[in-house]
């Protein structure tokens, strides 16, 4: 079966091997074919000359261009470090307050904080800083721990009842389920409802101050204006971290979830702290 | 007594895997004893039922023409139904990327619902197009009988037993860990002791045969084989925690270990989505056009720099990682050489056309091949250079690989398997022809649509991504968050869930000619324009 035979449609000589009807032309192999496969080796053999590529017994050939990845990342960020260097070390330098009154630093500060804040505070406050249930708010004027400048770096640098730093800002309300009556909260929630909106039933909210006043004035103020100094929130201006229903408003006194922060100072540094702070403190709230 | 020991066999793998439910350390390791248990007792119901008191020398239709061809029906119906399924699992994951709700926790949850995916096309759908055809070409291509007897039908049902128990792993949360190698050891360990059967099967047919030479298209297939064989053993060394438990921990750590798995994963595309299916080609596309191989000599020489150089290219899954650089050097320039050995293929199966060019005109099983092949070239170029570090440092992780791997996936593998199940469908079912030709035409235009909109819709979404992660400010800052570049993509993924779509409708009109032809219908249509000689005048 192997006796040569003329392809009679393109007159190439085949193989003579016949499988299940299938021959083979004879083709040589297609000339730009070979030597662009040709020109790859070259190319790769020059390659290996040029950059690191042959395992020896200790580490591997080093390369004519002396190329090594690792190096390269040190130096790029030791550049991206040394043009940032000035407005980094200013506002290492500046105190909180008046790196406002430097129109360059307040822009360079922002622009870091904002970049930051991208990475490491989205996920929870969203990337536009709207928080969600739960995840406070940073756009509006109502501060758990406080508005100014100071305080929002404070809550930034050492986090809200974050178990890793010792000078984290913690808070706890009790659950009033073990302390009151049912009837009771029902009644000191339609009061706290009251004083942004219409409870549910109005005849509660009389009752329901007299409960406020020996049970929550001491942490929220006298009027529901709440005390940043203990992170007791504000009640009076409708705005509400874990639920804005009356359901929700009772179910967190009677049993509170509390959220966490995570202290971020050890992470990001001094600097960057700042930076956020400055950041968050230009958002619209800041006070 | 056919069939006898094959229940008996079958029975005490079921009462095994009843046994590994009652002594299992951990829950997974239960509920997926449970599944094997109920998979075996079907199946062993099923064989009972089967078995033949008669005397074993009834000689059975299939004897007819020499060639075992029963187990070759039963891959082309599993290749089909495992396509249709593996293409609709893709269009729900696509579908969870853009709409992250359709989550459903926990058992279908994209870390899950994503290993289904790609293994239902990769092992299920590839796998069984490798199975049948391999069984197939090498009976005609050897005029041998396949070697072994009932082994192949051993090496058929257990590789399904191997995909059934991967899928349920997966849903269930068992996991290696490791892309395109996730399920555990005890799956492992039975997909070895099939592969193996496989590889006897194979070789034995070879030793069989009865033409002095070895065909191209058995070369590859060979290659696959063995390759497969050598990449799944090394890579999935482990530790199991306990035997009857599903944890185990891999034998190699930390760099080495994302080394071995990505020699294993890169070569997983090379031998089994390239040198397996360049088999299929070698035999489908001379035998559909009518004419010769292009070059002997080209299908030599591609075959050896091929099988040699892609070994090497797995370390440019790794640029820029702990890998050191000259592990990351070798792996970019073997992809590079690479570039034209992957050619010669694309080249010996266009040019095999030649003299039969107007048969893509006329012949869309023709057509379905030709797009294959041209896919390949496209993919094998892309390929080498994504691994060029300077591409890689913007393309790595963002989804012009993903785009990448389905132009290949889609386009080649798809389409070649497509024209190969076009073309076995009537002969192994002695049908006169197909259903219908021109539903070949529009699975055809379905697919290949789906796949330009795929891809290109991802080379944008990928560009954009790798551009957008790169992004820094005139002060030094990064400008996007990762998040954005997430919410970035969602028009793109909306997009490409819509091309994938295109491609299960294609598969589904497939499905449908497929099961009209085994039950001899022929649909009552107009020719392909030009498909039929032109009536001559009388006179």
């Amino acid at each position: 079966m192997s006796e040569k035979h003329i392809d009679d449609v393109s007159g190439v000589e085949t193989t003579g091997h016949v499988w299940d009807g299938i021959r083979e032309l004879n083709n040589p192999l297609p000339r730009w074919w070979l030597w662009t496969f040709y020109l790859t080796i070259i190319w790769a053999i020059g390659y290996m000359v040029a950059y690191p590529a042959i395992p020896l017994i200790n580490g591997a050939t080093k390369g004519m261009l002396g190329y090594s990845s690792r190096a390269n990342v040190v130096a790029e960020l030791a550049d991206a470090k040394a043009a940032q260097g000035e407005l980094l070390e200013r506002v290492s330098a500046t105190p909180l307050e008046e790196i406002a009154s430097d129109p360059d630093l307040l822009q360079f500060a922002i622009a870091g904080g904002s970049s930051a804040f991208k990475v490491n505070c989205a996920q929870c406050h969203g990337s536009g800083a709207a928080g969600s249930a739960g995840y406070p708010n940073l756009n509006d004027d109502d501060w758990l721990w406080g508005g100014t400048i100071d305080q929002i770096y404070l809550s930034i640098a050492h986090g809200i009842r974050s178990e890793e730093d010792d000078d984290t800002r913690i808070s706890d309300m009790p659950a009033f389920a073990d302390i009151l009556e049912a009837e009771q909260i029902d009644q000191v929630g339609a009061y706290v409802v009251s004083l942004s909106d219409t409870p549910s039933d109005a005849s509660l909210v009389e009752a329901g101050r007299e409960v406020y006043v020996e049970n929550c004035a001491a942490c929220h103020g006298d009027d529901g204006e709440g005390i940043a100094d203990f992170g007791a929130p504000r009640l009076s201006d409708g705005i509400w971290l874990k639920g804005s229903t009356e359901a929700e408003i009772v179910a967190q006194i009677r049993n509170p979830k509390h959220g966490v922060m995570p202290a971020w100072v050890g992470r990001l540094g001094e600097p960057t702290i700042k930076q956020l702070a400055v950041y968050v403190h230009t958002l619209g709230g800041g006070q | 007594m056919k069939y006898a020991f094959e229940t008996i066999a079958v029975g005490i793998g079921a009462f095994l895997a009843l046994l590994g439910v009652a002594f299992a350390k951990d829950d997974l390791f239960e509920a997926h004893m449970w599944v094997l248990f109920f998979v075996l007792l079907v199946s062993t119901v099923l064989l009972l039922r089967r078995i033949k008191f008669s005397s074993a020398s009834v000689e059975t239709a299939d004897d007819k023409s020499g060639y075992f061809d029963e187990v070759v029906r039963y891959g082309i119906i599993a290749t089909t139904f495992w396509g249709i399924v593996g293409f609709l699992v893709g269009v729900v994951v696509a579908l969870q990327l853009a709409y992250p709700d359709l989550n459903i926790e926990p058992w279908l949850n994209f870390g899950r619902t994503r290993p289904l995916h790609t293994s239902a096309v990769v092992f299920a759908f590839g796998g069984n197009a490798l199975l049948a055809t391999s069984f197939y070409v090498v009976q005609r291509t050897c005029r041998a009988r396949l070697f072994g007897g009932d082994l192949a039908w051993f090496v058929f049902w257990g590789y399904q037993l191997f995909i059934v128990m991967a899928a349920t792993g997966y849903l269930l949360g068992i996991t290696q860990g490791r892309e395109y190698a996730e399920p555990e050891w005890y799956v492992d360990l039975w997909l070895t002791v099939v592969w193996v059967a496989y590889l006897i099967v194979f070789m034995g047919t070879l030793f069989k045969r009865k033409e002095p030479h070895i065909y191209v298209a058995n070369w590859f297939y060979l290659a696959f084989i063995v390759t497969i064989a050598m990449l799944h053993i090394v890579n999935n060394l482990a530790i199991p925690v306990s035997f009857l438990g599903v944890k185990s921990y891999s034998a190699f750590a930390g760099v080495q270990d994302a080394l071995t798995q990505w020699w294993y994963g890169h070569n997983a595309v090379g031998f089994f989505l390239t040198a397996g299916f360049l088999g299929m080609m070698y035999y489908f596309i001379p035998k559909q056009a009518g004419r010769p191989v292009y070059s002997y000599r080209l299908s030599i020489i591609h075959f050896w720099a091929l099988i040699f150089l892609y070994i090497w290219a797995g370390p440019h899954h790794l640029h820029y990682t702990a890998l050191p650089d000259w592990a990351q050097t070798l792996g970019m320039v073997f992809s590079i050489m690479l570039w034209m050995p992957s050619w010669g293929g694309m080249i010996n199966g266009l040019m095999t056309l030649s003299g039969a060019w107007d048969k893509i005109r006329t012949d869309p099983i023709i057509r379905m091949m030709v797009i294959a092949v041209a896919f390949y070239g496209m993919s094998t170029f892309e390929g080498p250079m994504m691994s060029i570090k300077a591409v890689n440092s913007l393309s790595h992780y963002t989804d012009w690989t993903i785009g990448h791997v389905h132009s290949g996936a889609l386009g080649w593998v798809g389409m070649i398997s497509f024209g190969a199940i076009y073309y076995l469908v009537p002969k192994l079912w002695g049908r006169n022809r197909l259903y219908s030709m021109r539903l070949v035409n529009w699975h055809f235009w379905l697919a290949t649509l789906g796949i330009v909109v795929y891809a290109a819709v991802l080379w944008v979404a990928g560009i954009q991504q790798g551009l957008m992660w790169r992004e820094y400010n005139d002060q030094g800052f990064l400008v996007y968050s990762f998040a954005e570049s997430v919410d970035a993509m969602h028009p793109y993924y909306v997009l490409r869930s819509i091309g994938g779509l295109m491609y299960l409708v294609g598969a589904l009109i497939m499905g449908w000619n497929v099961l009209m032809t085994i039950l001899g219908h022929e649909r009552n249509e107009a020719p392909i324009p030009g498909s039929e000689p032109a009536m001559q005048p009388a006179e």
